[in-house]
């Protein structure tokens, strides 16, 4: 935005009010092939008569944005969270095209952006305040939203300042407060969304009341890859409550499907209508799909050169002994508590959307992960986004076939309607998180010394599932996401990816491909460190030949763990770490045998780096919660088709961990590094495989396929 | 369709509505009280727990037929006992919930639990609530919180029964 039009843009909001924007330009973050992001400048505080409003425009899914964005402009700005009000945005365009949440990126790449922005609006309040009192803005200072002019005893609330500081020039380099004088940042504050979350005031996407609203329950082709041929709505249509059948297309990346909507006066009415649908699908062929086969395909693609992720050295230099293994990774579902919905109201050319969605920014015009309006033919200018509180996100809700789909529904009827997806559809739709497999050689000197290693990733593509045109001979970075970032000190490496076609639409599943690679990656580390003589740890400590960040993350998991002392007996454990785009931690899991004969998961230690913390609790619930979510996928019946279909419908048949299962969890943070990194991810991917070392370390059995067996370990 | 009163939170509802429609969407749908949540459908993850003159049952499990005038519902937005207010202030203070779309089913059998077992142990804390997912993870904050609204309960109840 330009002086000129912020300037206008000003005066239009100060029409309605005593109203003082303040606009900043927003660095452009650090891009990878997940996450591009451009902030651009956007009104984050806002102040009138009615007092401060700052705007979060990372949407709240747990994660804990909601307070960190208000903290981190709140500190310099100088008021306490009690003084504000905190509203999420909504994609708007004044807001910017920062207005998602993924990647781990919300403090990790605003972390300075946002906290100039509060910093610059504190001066502007004070210049304001000097030139009301003709005094030096040396002299005054600012507390609590009011100036302060010591040497007289004046004070001016933020409120009263507001219409003058507005018209002052934003500071390009606001002083930024030391740290040592942090209110908030770095201190447990209590999260202000949470009172509204134990009283169930939360409002959720699902929550939309909207008046005069349908309710639409969806019939979609079982068979993946399938889509509607006919269907006779007769006997549907005498349900009562039945009010329309409609057929709607829902989109996602290339993929494209046409389902049976009935639209009803209640939801009940619409699950019973729906039952009552006759539908010929068209299953195209994929009706004989079997995923167990498309395994098998993997493991014959293994034997493939592939693509070169990286290559340094030579890895066909002769070695004392080679080690080879091949791991197996399956799809798994993001299982958000909140199922997929989405409430649209279609008024002529108006579009009104209320839901739970993770890209605000695309679902209202271009931004992270595309263009929504484009898949509907809606101009961008038309449609009004309400978006709720997010029950659960997890990467599935940076997709928005859900929006698309309730669109094409709401397009056919006068009435707003409310589509609501049961479990069984947010879980047999898709899209999943890709199956990896991974083919591992590492070669071992006469001296026990790592002189190679390759990882090569069969899989299918992040961006063939995303693009109808990609051109599948290409390299799909996102499919070997950290292979070749870790910190190791080999010679020689050779890292490759090789593309096994499919046709189930794949998503970035909470730390993404990181989430798979590393079980494969870092469980071979321990097999060479087995065939090495070496303690597990110490030989990853020792494969680090600078001060890397790893190597400081690794010390402090010795440190906490007390690795040298001895565990009980019938215990063991197993470590493993991860480095990649969201962050970097390091985990120690202790087990056990039970007497069924299972593997129990008793205690995980876990160090995060950070770089800086915003809310230190906040970070240990994320690992807490990052923890048992690879649990999860660690132990748990995964996805699997079965002549098309997926075979798993609800919690009973690919549970989630519950409380009864949860170990305890111990986190420590790093935040001496010099680099900012991520909270909500990396918490993930060095579970699985310190999981796997552990039940070696107890068993001596490798498991090299997940969800691991422990029940017949 | 047949006309049901429903006594939810102390307020009596009359709605007309199918009797086989489950009570969740009841109240959620037709008396519009959303803190009620919809996760499963099967009784499986706890999201819609509700209380049924004190016991904690599963909304979406519940056909809104079955249950009569006298009984006595209680959802998150009616939770205002001195327990209930005990549970949310230890669920604050523990700072449990994350994405918070679980939380109202996990406190509406933390308190069903806590009337039926004041002092639960950890064991009796996990069999209870392990009924009720927590995607997010944040079950041992739960357990905390569990254990702090145990001991505050009792605190105040010694002090009420000596003053």
């Amino acid at each position: 935005m330009s002086l000129e039009s912020r300037r206008s843009f000003i005066k239009k909001a100060g029409a309605t009010g005593l109203t003082f924007w303040l606009g900043l330009s927003y660095v452009k973050g650090e891009s990878t092939a997940v996450i591009s992001t451009a902030k651009s400048l956007t009104p984050f505080i806002k102040i009138d008569a009615a007092g401060i409003t700052i705007f979060n425009p990372n949407p709240e899914m747990g994660q804990g944005s909601y307070q960190a964005v208000a903290s981190m402009i709140a500190e310099e700005l100088e008021v306490s969270l009690d003084q504000i009000t905190i509203k999420n945005t909504s994609g708007e365009k004044e807001f910017g095209a920062g207005q998602w949440a993924g990647g781990s990126s919300t403090v990790r790449e605003g972390y300075l952006t946002y906290r100039k922005i509060g910093a610059s609006a504190k001066e502007m309040l004070v210049k304001a305040a000097s030139q009301t009192w003709g005094v030096s803005p040396e002299s005054c200072t600012a507390k609590e939203g009011k100036v302060l002019h010591a040497a007289t005893n004046r004070t001016l609330k933020y409120e009263e300042l507001a219409e003058a500081a507005s018209l002052l020039e934003i500071p390009k380099e606001p002083k930024l407060k030391d740290p040592k004088d942090f209110k908030m940042l770095g201190k447990s504050v209590k999260r202000p969304d949470i009172p509204l979350k134990v009283t169930g005031k939360a409002e959720f996407g699902i929550d939309a009341d909207v008046p005069g609203m349908l309710y639409s329950s969806v019939e979609r082709c079982p068979v993946i890859g399938g889509t509607l041929k006919t269907f006779d709505a007769t006997a549907a249509m005498k349900v009562p409550g039945v009010v329309k059948v409609v057929s709607a297309e829902r989109v996602i990346g290339k993929y494209s499907s046409t389902g049976v909507a009935v639209i009803a006066k209640t939801y009940w009415a619409a699950i019973q209508g729906r039952k009552a649908l006759k539908i010929d699908w068209d299953t195209k062929g994929f009706e004989t799909f079997n995923s167990s086969d498309y395994e098998h395909k993997l493991r014959s693609l293994s034997k493939e050169e592939g693509i070169l992720d990286k290559q340094k050295g030579s890895v066909d230099l002769p070695v004392a002994q080679v080690v080879e293994s091949f791991y197996e990774t399956p799809m798994v579902a993001h299982h958000p508590l909140e199922p997929m919905n989405c409430t649209v109201h279609v008024n002529g050319k108006k579009v009104e959307i209320w839901t739970s969605t993770q890209v605000p920014v695309s679902v209202t015009g271009p931004g992270m992960m595309g263009s929504m309006p484009a898949l509907v033919g809606i101009n961008p200018e038309d449609i009004t986004l309400h978006a709720g509180f997010i029950g659960g996100g997890f990467g599935r809700r940076l997709y928005f076939d859900y929006i698309v789909e309730a669109i094409n529904v709401a397009k056919q009827v006068d009435s707003p309607v409310k589509v609501v997806w049961s479990r069984e559809d947010t879980t047999t739709q898709g899209p999943f998180r890709p199956m990896t497999f991974s083919k591992m050689i590492g070669g071992l000197s006469e001296k026990n010394q790592v002189v190679s290693f390759q990882h090569k990733v069969i899989s299918p593509g992040f961006m063939d599932s995303a693009m109808p045109n990609w051109d599948k001979t290409k390299m799909d970075s996102m499919m070997t996401e950290g292979i070749s970032a870790q910190e190791y000190d080999i010679p020689n490496m050779k890292n490759s990816f090789v593309f096994a076609d499919y046709h189930v639409p794949m998503a970035a599943w909470r730390s993404v491909t990181s989430s798979t690679l590393a079980f494969a990656h870092e469980c071979f580390i321990d097999e060479l460190a087995h065939k090495a003589e070496k303690d597990p740890l110490d030989f990853r400590i020792d494969l680090q030949s600078t001060n890397t960040d790893t190597k400081r993350v690794l010390k402090k998991l010795r440190e906490i763990t007390n690795w040298d002392k001895p565990l009980p007996a019938g215990k063991a454990r197993g470590v493993a770490q991860w480095d990649f785009f969201a962050g970097l931690s390091a985990q120690a899991v202790e087990v056990s045998l039970a007497k069924n004969g299972a593997v129990s998961v008793d205690k995980v230690y876990v160090v995060i780096d950070l770089g800086t913390v915003v809310n230190p609790d906040n970070v240990k619930a994320q690992v807490e919660g990052a923890v048992l979510m690879a649990l999860s996928a660690a132990i748990h019946p995964a996805i699997t088709l079965k002549n098309g279909v997926v075979e798993q419908k609800n919690f009973d048949t690919t549970p989630v961990t519950r409380m009864s299962e949860s170990p305890e969890v111990i986190v420590e943070i790093i935040t001496e590094g010099a680099k900012i990194k991520g909270v909500g991810e990396p918490g993930l991917p060095p579970f699985a495989p310190a999981l796997g070392n552990a039940i070696f370390a107890l068993t001596k059995k490798r498991l090299r396929k997940l969800p691991l067996e422990i029940e017949f370990v | 369709m047949k006309t049901i009163e429903l006594s939810i939170n102390q307020q009596v509802h009359r709605i007309e509505v199918d009797p086989e429609m489950p009570l969740l969407w009841a109240i959620r749908d037709i008396v519009g009280l959303k803190g009620t949540k919809f996760g499963c459908g099967q009784g499986l993850c706890g999201a819609c727990t509700v209380q049924l003159d004190g016991q904690a049952i599963r909304s979406c499990q519940t056909p809104v037929g079955s249950i009569t005038a006298k009984q006595k519902i209680t959802t998150i937005e009616g939770a205002s006992t001195r327990l209930e207010k005990i549970i949310q202030a230890a669920w604050i203070e523990h700072q449990v919930p994350q994405c918070g779309y679980c939380q109202s089913g996990q406190i509406m059998s933390a308190t069903a639990l806590l009337k039926s077992n004041p002092k639960p142990s950890e064991s009796d804390i996990e069999n209870y609530m392990s009924g009720n997912i927590c995607r997010c993870g944040t079950y041992s904050r739960i357990k905390s919180a569990i254990q702090t609204a145990a001991k505050n309960a009792a605190k105040n109840t010694s002090k009420s029964t000596k003053s």
